[in-house]
């Protein structure tokens, strides 16, 4: 009691409540600062993290556009497919995570119930496929061959199936109209890749993960403008993912169509031709190799000579390009990208490159002349041609005397280029030129006519070919220069040579080189598309075009019209009288010339035609044929691997496409009402308002409606292989100009 | 009863009728402490918004009536309020005969808890559920029982003026007294509230003057008590990994880090004023779970801001400090003692609870005094209040 104060309190309890109320209060006062931190310093960040938390994005993936031929006629559009989809957000409502819809809907869909759940699935770390890798925000696909009658069932019954909905949906589709395939020009599409979202996260045409993206041909050079922008609709959502509110909303834009200057009856005929040219080719005997020829590859351009439109572009071997729609199976990959496929993803018309043989002597032609030489001078066509002890001897050997520029041309004279490269090569210096002393004539010109780059088509991934000047030997030498000195020997075997050769002086212009050169032989590459560009500019007095496909761009709704116009490259550096003199003797190779004998009985006076063959020699394969021509109007290439001549693998083929685009009959008649394009197509085909495009029907297929008309007329019976039995008389020169030829001796083609 | 008793409060004069009665000078409303009443109010209140905002579109629990749990929430506080009017009027002294017949009852209450009448709700087992959508938490009042049996065992000897602290022996007697109640809660397990009511005797001990040797040696006797429930497994994986969450936030934000990672969120995103009430797209998303009892902190967090939920923390600090001060006003050990438990009982709650809200605490699941939505803990909570107001009214008037 003693210790008791007045209050009846001790001092030890009085200060442990004062400890007590200071520990209480500094224990608000933390709380306080810890709430301060969170909502004042902090607060931004957290702001940002919960806005992350509530929105979700609705997709609505934008209809892609069309891609038109010349006249409207689609091939590549979009088909309607009935496509039955599941809503994750509204399953997850019922009470059984939707379970029991799902079952019921693969009851329907004639699907396993398991199967249907699999879809569903969100994939992760753990789950394998299938499984759904894209937004759970976003509709499922079940299937896309839903039928009308399981599609009415759902929606009728939509009540039965909440969470689940069976709606059109548009899926890409080449219905190669009139069985024209233009498969590598087209291209195809595949989904979108993460690293490809990553990119363009932050342009202006950002990806969404439901994306399709153009992989190659016009489907990925113009797949911007064909993608459109897909609508996307902002939720605000719950823990659930259940929807409270809609933020924001962007309708999707539908891509736009793309109007090419592809005229698919063009393309179809071209097809059929070059792969019965090739069909054809391999019954034929090469004595050479003591083999049938492989033809085992080709290409064909047809070309408005006048804007550098490509009409027609065909590649052999060729592929269904709907094998891609709705995914590609391995197998299917396989077969066209594996090692024992025969690549038909390339496309050959501008991908594939080649000596161009004969064809090249147009270069030629034109550097004799811008070297000094005078187009009439009379130059020796002798039958050989010797240079330090070896022989270069002229195709056929033939010998015609002294001849002009223009008859050599025509009559594909070797010798007299090898005298003319000969003569400018040791002008310039021989085997050791002084520095800035060679004028390269022959190579400077090649470059001028736009050899060794890229035409720049509208396609992706086009080669450049090569002109083998000073530089590219050099270039080539060092890179190769340490293989060839190991394995070169002096004495060894043809190769073996040639690579000790190489190692001395590989880095060196030799006499030989540019005399091979001089006739488009030797390390000389070109592109069919570079000599569609070269020929069309000798047929239009001189312009080079740059050679487009894509001819418009037209919206959805076809209220904008961006006009894709031609652009002229270069001018040739040939004057009007030298244009005029090789125009004249390319119409000689096809009346008279190396040509004339697929031509004979040809309505030359109505439709002129001008052409140059071509047969470039590849080391351990067979001949390489290159059939160069133009009318007034177009320019048709066609070359095809291991096929022997130019003239002999490619005649038949060119003569039929021009018959068809000018309707010239069997018997030599022009029949304006039966030619697929007498004139190139003017104007650009109508996309009404409401989307849809004016465009006629194309026959079932052109390339037999055309045989049939030329069997109409001439009553044949050569119903198994038209093309090569055409009616055209033979000059019966055939023979004389296969003369088999010794291996192993240097040859040279015309 | 009346609120008259031994020591008379109103002596000073004769009796006046009615109001002025009632608030006369010394009279009964004026002796009451007003600022913790309405601090409490307040708080009760404002929690009926924060409820009600947490669970208006709540379909799966709100029984289809946006209101159903604003209703109750304010039937509770309304209940509470009674309890509270008549916990003064019997007051706390003479509750302290009942003290023994009360502890009996909430300890019977929680061990039918472990009997199959109990029912378990995120992963304790501490709920009597009955008939008609009514449960009770026989846990909330056993707060309120330790610290009344302990108060009474304490001060017994102290008040009757026989010695100036409580001896050994005494302490030891009420330790056991509330050693029983805490092993049937760990059994439940309910870990937040045994940590309640180990804080509880600590604060309790502290006023009761007894030896620091016993502070000393609870305190030690507590971080043994842990390392033991560690090391025995005894707790469960879930409460193991609200303790990883804790020690690493980011650990696993889908699981067991989420509650906090979204509470904090939530807090975080209000800023100074918030979202506004029903605006905050963290609670009408129902990001955080248990938002209208555990977590109700979150909508305040988020809708009210720094300002709103400022306001919470202060109204609580007007109630610790108004309690404090009942404790330290009053000369009669008894009341001290159960103030100060009453204290120690709120001031951790509401710390355990906004501070695992805001990232500071680990997660238990502990309700915040007058705000979170549940009948008990808001009973409770105004019992206690009442017993406050008691300690108050009934304190012997220093000469």
């Amino acid at each position: 009691m003693t210790n008791i104060p007045e209050t009846g309190r001790t001092p030890r309890v009085q200060i442990r409540l004062v400890v007590i109320q200071i520990l209480v209060l500094s224990l608000l006062g933390t709380l306080g600062g810890r709430l301060w931190y969170l909502q004042i310093r902090e607060g931004a960040a957290y702001q940002k993290e919960a806005s992350g938390n509530h929105v979700q994005q609705v997709v609505a993936p934008a209809v892609r556009g069309s891609i038109l031929d010349a006249r409207g006629v689609p091939i590549a559009d979009n088909e309607t497919r009935l496509v039955v989809s599941a809503s994750r957000t509204d399953l997850l409502k019922q009470k059984d995570d939707g379970k029991a819809v799902l079952t019921k809907l693969a009851g329907v869909l004639g699907m396993k119930p398991a199967d249907v759940m699999q879809k569903v699935r969100l994939c992760d770390a753990k789950t394998p496929q299938p499984c759904w890798n894209g937004s759970p925000y976003q509709p499922i696909p079940i299937t896309d061959k839903a039928t009308a009658k399981q599609a009415l069932q759902i929606r009728e019954r939509s009540e039965d199936f909440p969470g689940i909905t069976a709606e059109p949906e548009a899926v890409r589709r080449y219905p190669a109209p009139g069985k024209s395939n233009t498969a590598q020009v087209l291209g195809y599409l595949s989904p979108v890749t993460d690293d490809e979202i990553e990119q363009a996260k932050d342009t202006n045409s950002p990806y969404l993960r439901s994306d399709m993206v153009g992989r190659s041909g016009l489907e990925r050079e113009y797949d911007k403008e064909l993608r459109g922008k897909a609508g996307v609709t902002r939720y605000e959502v719950d823990n659930l993912g259940r929807v409270i509110g809609k933020a924001k909303s962007d309708a999707a834009e539908p891509g736009s169509n793309l109007v090419t200057s592809i005229d698919s009856r063009v393309q179809r005929v071209a097809e059929y031709e070059l792969e019965n040219a090739m069909k054809v080719a391999r019954q034929q005997y090469d004595k050479i190799t003591q083999e049938n020829y492989k033809a085992d590859s080709g290409a064909v351009v047809v070309m408005e000579a006048k804007t550098g439109r490509i009409v027609a572009m065909a590649s052999a071997p060729n592929y269904d390009p709907n094998v891609w729609v709705g995914g590609i199976s391995a197998k299917d990959y396989k077969a066209l990208t594996g090692k024992n496929s025969d690549y038909p993803l390339l496309n050959r018309a501008i991908q594939g490159q080649a000596a161009p043989g004969s064809t090249f002597k147009v270069v030629s032609t034109a550097a004799a002349v811008q070297a000094g030489y005078v187009w009439d001078g009379g130059y020796p066509c002798t039958s050989s041609y010797s240079v330090g002890g070896q022989v270069f001897k002229n195709f056929e050997g033939e010998n015609f005397g002294p001849i002009s520029l223009g008859r050599a041309l025509e009559v594909s004279c070797d010798t007299v280029f090898y005298g003319l490269a000969d003569r400018e090569w040791k002008k310039d210096g021989g085997i050791n030129p002084k520095k800035g002393e060679p004028k390269d004539w022959f190579f400077k010109t090649a470059h001028q006519f736009g050899l060794g780059k890229e035409t720049g088509i509208d396609l992706p991934n086009e080669v450049t070919g090569r002109v083998p000047d000073r530089q590219w030997k050099l270039d080539y030498w060092k890179a190769n220069k340490d293989a060839w000195c190991k394995s070169g020997k002096k004495d060894g075997t043809y190769v073996e040579k040639i690579e000790y050769e190489n190692c001395l002086e590989g880095n060196k212009m030799r006499e030989g080189d540019e005399i091979n050169y001089s006739i488009g032989q030797g390390d000389t590459l070109v592109t069919p598309i570079q000599e569609a560009m070269i020929y069309g500019a000798v047929a239009n007095g001189g312009t080079e075009y740059q050679p487009t496909i894509g001819k418009a761009v037209i919206s959805a709704d076809g209220k904008t019209v961006q006009e894709i116009k031609p652009k002229v490259l270069r001018k040739l550096p040939v004057s009007q009288a030298t244009l005029k003199g090789m125009d004249e003797a390319f119409a000689g190779v096809i009346t008279r010339g190396t040509a004339a004998w697929k031509f004979g009985g040809w309505p030359q006076d109505k439709i002129a035609l001008h052409g140059k063959t071509g047969t470039a020699e590849v080391y351990g394969k067979q001949t390489t044929s290159w059939l160069a021509t133009y009318s007034k109007d177009y320019t048709v290439i066609m070359t095809i691997a291991q096929a022997g001549t130019g003239s002999g693998a490619s005649g038949e083929a060119v003569r039929n496409i021009y018959s068809a685009l000018y309707g010239v009959q069997a018997d030599g008649s022009v029949d304006k009402s039966k030619a697929l394009l007498y004139t190139p197509q003017q104007g650009l085909p109508k996309v009404r308002t409401d989307g849809t495009i004016a465009s006629p029907k194309v026959s079932k297929d052109p390339a037999k409606d055309f045989q049939a008309s030329q069997q109409d007329k001439n009553n044949t019976d050569n119903g198994q292989t038209p093309a090569a039995t055409t009616a055209s008389p033979s000059t019966g020169n055939r023979t004389t100009r296969r003369r088999p030829r010794k291996r192993g001796s240097r040859r040279m083609l015309t | 009863m009346t609120g008259v008793n031994s020591f008379s409060v109103s002596g000073y004069g004769p009796a006046r009728a009615g109001w002025t009665r009632i608030f006369a000078r010394d009279s009964l409303a004026r002796r009451l402490d007003w600022p913790m009443m309405l601090a409490a109010l307040a708080l009760s209140l404002l929690g009926s918004l924060l409820v009600y905002s947490a669970t208006r579109n709540r379909t799966e629990i709100n029984q289809g009536d946006q209101y159903y749990f604003l209703i109750r929430h304010l039937m509770n506080t309304g209940i509470g309020l009674a309890l509270m009017i008549g916990t003064v009027w019997v007051g706390h002294r003479q509750l302290r005969n009942a003290v023994p017949i009360l502890y009996g009852l909430s300890v019977l209450g929680i061990l039918a808890v472990l009997t199959p009448l109990g029912a378990t709700i995120n992963g304790s087992r501490n709920w009597i559920v009955f008939g008609g959508g009514f449960s009770l938490q026989p846990a909330e009042f056993v707060k309120i029982t330790i610290i009344l049996g302990m108060a009474m065992i304490l001060a017994a000897r102290v008040d009757a003026g026989d010695k100036p602290y409580p001896d050994h022996r005494t302490v030891l007697q009420s330790l056991g007294l509330a050693a029983v109640p805490i092993l049937v809660v760990l059994l439940m397990p309910d870990l937040g509230t045994v940590l309640v009511l180990v804080t509880i005797i600590l604060g309790v001990l502290l006023a009761s003057g007894a030896s620091n040797r016993w502070i000393f040696g609870l305190l030690t006797a507590g971080v043994l008590g842990c390392v033991a429930i560690w090391q025995l497994h005894i707790l469960d994986q879930y409460q193991i990994n609200r303790f990883a969450a804790f020690a690493n936030p980011s650990l696993d934000p889908a699981g067991v880090g989420y509650n906090t990672n979204q509470a904090r969120i939530a807090i975080g995103s209000g800023g100074l004023t918030g979202a506004g009430l029903f605006h905050g797209s963290q609670t009408t998303g129902q990001f955080v779970p248990e938002q209208q009892t555990d977590f109700v902190f979150t909508v305040a967090g988020e809708e009210l801001g720094f300002v709103g939920a400022g306001l919470i923390i202060l109204l609580l600090g007007v109630v610790l400090w108004r309690a404090c001060r009942i404790a330290r006003e009053t000369t009669e050990l008894y009341g001290t003692i159960v103030a100060a438990g009453i204290v120690a009982w709120f001031a951790f709650q509401a710390f355990e609870n906004i501070g695992m809200t805001l990232g500071i605490m680990p997660v238990t699941g502990l309700p915040l005094p007058f705000v979170s939505y549940g009948g008990s803990s808001m009973f409770a909570v105004w019992v206690a209040v009442g017993l406050l107001q008691s300690i108050r009214v009934q304190r012997p008037m220093s000469a």
